[in-house]
């Protein structure tokens, strides 16, 4: 049975096809791999198994009678806990502020995954409203890497990455603000995908900041993550930034995918200080690799990038500290049991409700937006981001995708930049510019560090060439062969990879 | 520029989070912390720099003046923490009527 | 003490609700006295997750205002957040526009009682979404009730500059805007209904001893009915003199402070200072995108924007003859004006059409119950289509009052016009004519069925007349003695005996006429 989740979700819809095996088989070990493995890993926040199984029978039955079924029809798959989901689990961002909500409502991608025949088998973890890069900020606690027990998966779509790479669900939906499908992806060794800005409706999802956010796949390999972007991308008449512009044939972009001919930059920028030694040689090992079959490589450089962090954390928790300031306990979540009038009762409930890094940020989102520091802080930002996006124009001008390291390192140990907030933030530094610029980003496995951690390369191109993105993430994929290696944790399952214990 | 104390606790009174006095403390310190970094913006000349607002270069999306379907008021209620049966309950706000 | 000038300056800050099907960011329906919180969507709740999406029924209309108040469009116009916490406000802020509202440096022309006219310079005109509606929890205690089906509804925020300077102005400014809107048909601005709210922003120019001091400026906050507003700055007037002989407090030290009106007690009343009231910590709202209105759009809305009030006026005055009066009442309302016309244009006699309106029909509205009119409006509810639903929803809020503003539904134009028409050609006469038009709102019937059943056609016939006449005359000798002898007035006793023997059927004019010549000197 754990044979069927080493497949990747085309050769289990190609299993399927062939008879070979069930939707149901599929489900049911997942929830088995889940039951196993999620004592340790709590990837997943929420679970709904008896209707994961019912919706698995009925596609089954589907199939069986011949009747027309969705590109993920009968697939096992995750979702991160901060997009809406109305059939019953709790939509909680990670939140205790959030707890018991229960969305009346589908996200757009939600609806898209359902509409598809993906059997959705619960929720994932995240930092607290998608603000981390660990997923230790979780109000329900941290998600482990499925790596290494002791070690972060990253964050924010600590759940959702780990969910994959423990092979759970071969995919999952996470979302990316400043880097949270990405690093997560390259610290827990799959592929993840954050899409141009407005490539997929924000309907639904829970909004941490509104000019940065975007929902995209993890998976373990880039045909995986290409089929679930073309089952969730495309316009929304609900959302007013989602573009109205024609989804291309994702799969047919990575089918035979090469990179000849393809112009790699390598920014300057992205290997300086902080850069981990064994993260650098395997990163410039795998643009090596793109050399050697084909590809033409150049330094650039992003200028701005020292700035990205600042301007990305004024942005970003301005937008925050608005999209935030709904949780009141008045219409809907947690609100504080004792409390006296109704200015207290905000305070109380938003001070009980939100954990530490949430408040840091609404704070500082407050602060940089409170009159006298509007354009010292949050208008200045604004201009350095339109410089930043300004360096990529020029850059993409002269090469076709810029590649570097997603990460400075690989998965850090839990509690080891906790202490000091800041030192976190710079976890982002590599990943950051891209929300800020708008352009797709993604995040492939090219390798393992001496001590069997997991380490990525991140490609960003120009807006709307996912494809190509996705492309060379094939190639690279290939090339590395990473996906073929599994955490040692799913070792310990009973019998090897045999019966789940 | 660092932040001071008592304008943490000006800014959480504005973000409407309680603050215990250690909490007012720790923040004060990650918060001015965290803004002396980020006054390396001020390094940058934007003098001529449009600000970036809005993620995309797009105008006029609009919806239609067309009804659609409203939530039953149970479900509308559903998650309220306190309620009557068509109505959130909540303390009694001690100013008069609202604003708008 | 020494002379001293004082002058009133106010500035009016507006709140008009659009007429819209929908929310300006969701598709749920702005109805009004539904059960609470039955027109909402998790977007108009600020559910975690939602996002808005622009009404462009809604930015048409106020770009339609905004037109008609001789504003500059922007070019490109942007909305931001307004941040403060209340629980009518779902999200904890309110999505309106800051910096770059729609529409800039406009005016309204407006005319005082005494027939003055005034340009009144509009500051800027703007669109933003309403908050919901608290109320105090039945039986006292300490709960509100938060009720949302108000939240999100389009609101246009017309905003003036300090140019009124008197009651009288203000009154005129506020009766004139909501005439506007209700001509535009941007707005139903049923007063009852709470469609447009009133934010009067008024001090003092004090000039004595040679100089001249500013008191501070009172903002005067949601006044929702037209003598609320006369009365509270008529109150404030008052009152900022007052203040202003205690403690010559000047506009520079105190600034602009907040007060609202009890009209209870007829007085005005500080309220509670919201700290951080003025930090709202705008910013662009980055959920929706800029709006750049196509020139061509815009032409299109401006070839289309109808007669305004006043140039109806005059054009009412002009064309038709009518007084200034007349012309005021009639164009008071657009639904008025528009049905005055048809009646006027098919009668082809429009100062009769005038007097057949304003005190004909309008006595007759203002005499009916109640019955009668919820039985007009269930007639027009199912003879008209699902647009007349507004004004049975009108009706339902206003009671007959509402019939002024749908005088159609009382009695069609078509058929007052053949009663004006028949009055005209002497068909019948002025006093039957009233008993034709009270028949006709009762039964329904055209003028001519009336006259008809029963019998009330004046008779022109000479002959039928003669008899009448003679017989008058024949019982009243004196007095035909004395009209042969020239005193005209004891006419008098001789038509009465002939309109009362003729049953009010003789035509009047005809019968002086006939009796003139017989008792000629």
């Amino acid at each position: 049975m754990a044979d069927l989740l080493d497949l990747t979700a085309i050769e289990m819809l190609a299993a399927l096809e062939r008879g070979e095996t069930t939707s149901r088989d599929l489900v049911a070990a997942s929830l088995q791999r889940i039951d196993a493995l999620d004592g340790r890993v709590r990837a997943f926040l929420s679970l709904r198994p008896e209707k994961a199984l019912a919706e698995a029978q009925a596609a089954d039955a589907r199939r069986a009678a011949g009747e027309p079924l969705g590109p993920l029809a009968g697939i096992p798959v995750a979702v991160k806990d901060n997009m809406c989901t109305a059939d019953g689990l709790p939509t909680t961002c990670a939140s205790r502020i959030l707890a018991d909500f229960r969305a009346p409502y589908d996200a757009a991608v939600v609806s898209a995954l359902r509409g598809a025949g993906a059997v959705i088998v619960g929720k994932t973890n995240l930092d607290e409203f998608a603000m981390g890069s660990s997923t230790e900020n979780s109000g329900f606690g941290p998600t482990r890497n499925p790596w290494d027990l002791d070690r972060v998966p990253g964050g924010s779509s600590g759940g959702s990455a780990a969910a994959v790479a423990a092979r759970m669900v071969p995919v999952a939906l996470g979302s990316d603000t400043g880097g949270s499908i990405r690093l997560p992806a390259s610290l827990c060794g799959v592929v993840g995908l954050k899409p141009t800005y407005g490539r997929v409706s924000r309907y639904g999802l829970v909004a941490y900041a509104s000019s940065l956010d975007q929902i995209g796949p993890f998976a373990r390999t880039a045909e995986d993550a290409a089929l679930m972007l073309q089952v969730v991308a495309g316009h929304d008449p609900r959302d007013a930034t989602s573009v109205d512009r024609g989804v291309p044939d994702y799969l047919a972009a990575v089918c035979g995918a090469d990179v000849k001919g393809l112009r790699i930059g390598v920014p300057k920028e992205f290997f300086g200080e902080g850069l981990d030694a064994e993260v650098e040689r395997l990163v410039r090992a795998a643009v090596s690799a793109c050399q050697d079959a084909g590809a033409t490589v150049r330094e650039v450089s992003l200028p701005h990038t020292a700035y990205a962090i600042e301007t990305y954390y004024l942005v970003a928790t301005a937008e925050a500290s608005s999209n935030l300031a709904r949780y009141d306990g008045v219409h809907y979540g947690h609100r504080s049991a004792e409390h006296g009038d109704m200015i207290d009762m905000y305070c109380r409930s938003r001070a009980e409700g939100f954990g530490d890094e949430v408040k840091r940020r609404i704070m500082l989102g407050t602060f940089a937006l409170s009159s006298g520091y509007y354009d010292a802080y949050y208008l200045k930002a604004l201009k350095v981001r339109r410089l930043i996006k300004q360096d990529f124009d020029a850059v993409f001008a002269q090469v076709d995708c810029v590649v570097g390291p997603t990460s400075p390192t690989a998965a850090f140990r839990f509690g080891e930049k906790t202490a000091d907030p800041l030192s976190m933030y710079l976890s982002d530094i590599y990943t950051i510019s891209a929300n800020l610029a708008t352009i797709p980003g993604l995040s492939v496995p090219c390798g393992f560090t001496v001590a069997g951690l997991p380490v990525g390369l991140q490609v960003m191109s120009d807006i709307f060439t996912e494809g190509r993105l996705l492309g060379i993430a094939a190639v690279v994929g290939q090339a590395t062969g990473a996906r073929h290696r599994q955490p040692p944790l799913l070792d310990t399952l009973a019998g090897g990879k045999g019966v789940a214990r | 520029m660092g932040i001071e104390r008592d304008e943490v606790a000006k800014v959480a009174r504005l973000a409407r989070i309680a603050m215990t006095d250690r909490e007012l403390d720790t923040f004060s310190e990650q918060l001015s912390r965290i803004l002396n970094y980020f006054d390396k913006l001020a390094e940058l000349d934007t003098t001529d720099v449009e600000p970036l607002s809005h993620a995309l270069p797009v105008a006029n999306v609009f919806r239609d003046d067309a009804p659609g379907k409203s939530l039953p008021v149970d479900v509308a209620l559903s998650n309220a923490p306190e309620r009557t049966e068509a109505a959130f309950k909540v303390p009694r706000v001690l100013d008069e009527a609202s604003s708008a | 003490m020494s002379d001293r000038t004082v002058q009133t300056v106010v500035g009016m800050e507006v709140h008009v609700q659009l007429k819209t099907r929908t929310k300006l960011f969701c598709s749920c329906e702005t109805r009004f006295g539904d059960v609470p919180n039955s027109h909402v969507c998790p977007v108009c709740l600020g559910m975690p997750g939602v996002l808005p999406v622009m009404n462009r029924e809604a930015y048409r209309l106020a770009v339609m205002t905004a037109l008609a108040l001789g504003c500059r469009l922007a070019e490109r116009t942007k909305w931001d957040r307004k941040h403060y916490y209340y629980p009518d406000l779902p999200k904890n802020f309110q999505i309106s526009q800051y910096d770059m509202p729609l529409g800039e440096h406009g005016h309204l022309e407006i005319e005082t009682p005494d027939g003055d006219r005034k340009k009144i310079r509009i500051l800027r005109v703007h669109l933003e979404e309403d908050a919901g509606k608290l109320t105090h929890a039945e039986g006292g205690g300490n709960a509100s009730e938060v009720d949302l089906n108000r939240t999100g509804t389009p609101l246009m925020e017309i905003v003036s500059q300090p140019d009124l300077r008197s009651v009288d102005e203000v009154r005129a400014y506020c009766t004139g805007l909501r005439q506007l809107v209700t001509y535009l048909g941007v707005s139903e601005a049923n007063m009852q209904m709470g469609h447009m709210r009133f934010e009067p922003n008024i001090n003092l120019r004090i000039t004595e001893d040679g100089g001249t001091a500013a008191t501070p400026i009172v903002e005067l906050k949601n006044l929702n009915s037209f003598r609320a507003v006369e009365r509270a700055v008529a109150f404030e007037e008052r009152r900022q003199l007052d203040e202003w002989d205690e403690g010559r407090l000047t506009l520079e030290q105190a600034g602009k402070v907040t007060r609202g009106w009890n009209d209870d007690t007829g007085e005005t009343f500080v309220q509670r200072q919201k700290e951080e009231a003025h930090d709202y910590r705008y910013f662009p709202e980055p959920d929706l995108v800029v709006v750049e209105p196509e020139v061509e759009w815009i032409e299109g809305i401006r070839a289309e924007l109808p007669e305004l009030p006043l140039a109806k006026k005059d054009r009412f005055v002009r064309d038709f003859g009518l007084s200034d009066y007349d012309a005021g009442v009639l164009t008071a309302h657009i639904e008025m004006a528009r049905y005055y016309e048809r009646v006027a244009e098919l009668s082809d006699a429009p100062k009769a059409a005038a007097n057949w309106v304003t005190q004909g029909l309008l006595r007759e509205i203002n005499a009916r119950g109640e019955t009668f009119y919820r039985e007009a409006v269930a007639i027009t509810k199912r003879e008209y289509d699902k647009a007349e639903d507004a004004i049975a929803d009108v009706a339902e809020v206003m009671g007959p009052q509402f019939m002024q503003l749908a005088p159609h539904l009382v009695v069609s134009a078509e058929k007052l016009a053949e009663l004006v028409s028949a009055v005209e050609a002497g068909t019948v006469n002025k006093q039957a004519g009233d008993k034709v038009l009270k028949g006709m709102i009762e039964t329904g019937r055209p003028a001519a069925e009336i006259i008809e059943a029963e019998g009330l056609a004046q008779t022109s016939d000479t002959a039928e007349l003669e008899k009448w006449i003679e017989e008058a005359i024949a019982a009243n000798p004196g007095p035909a003695a004395d009209v042969r002898a020239g005193k005209k007035k004891a006419l008098g006793r001789i038509m009465g005996h002939i309109m009362k023997a003729s049953r009010g059927k003789a035509n009047p004019r005809v019968v002086t006429e006939l009796l003139e010549k017989k008792l000629a000197p």
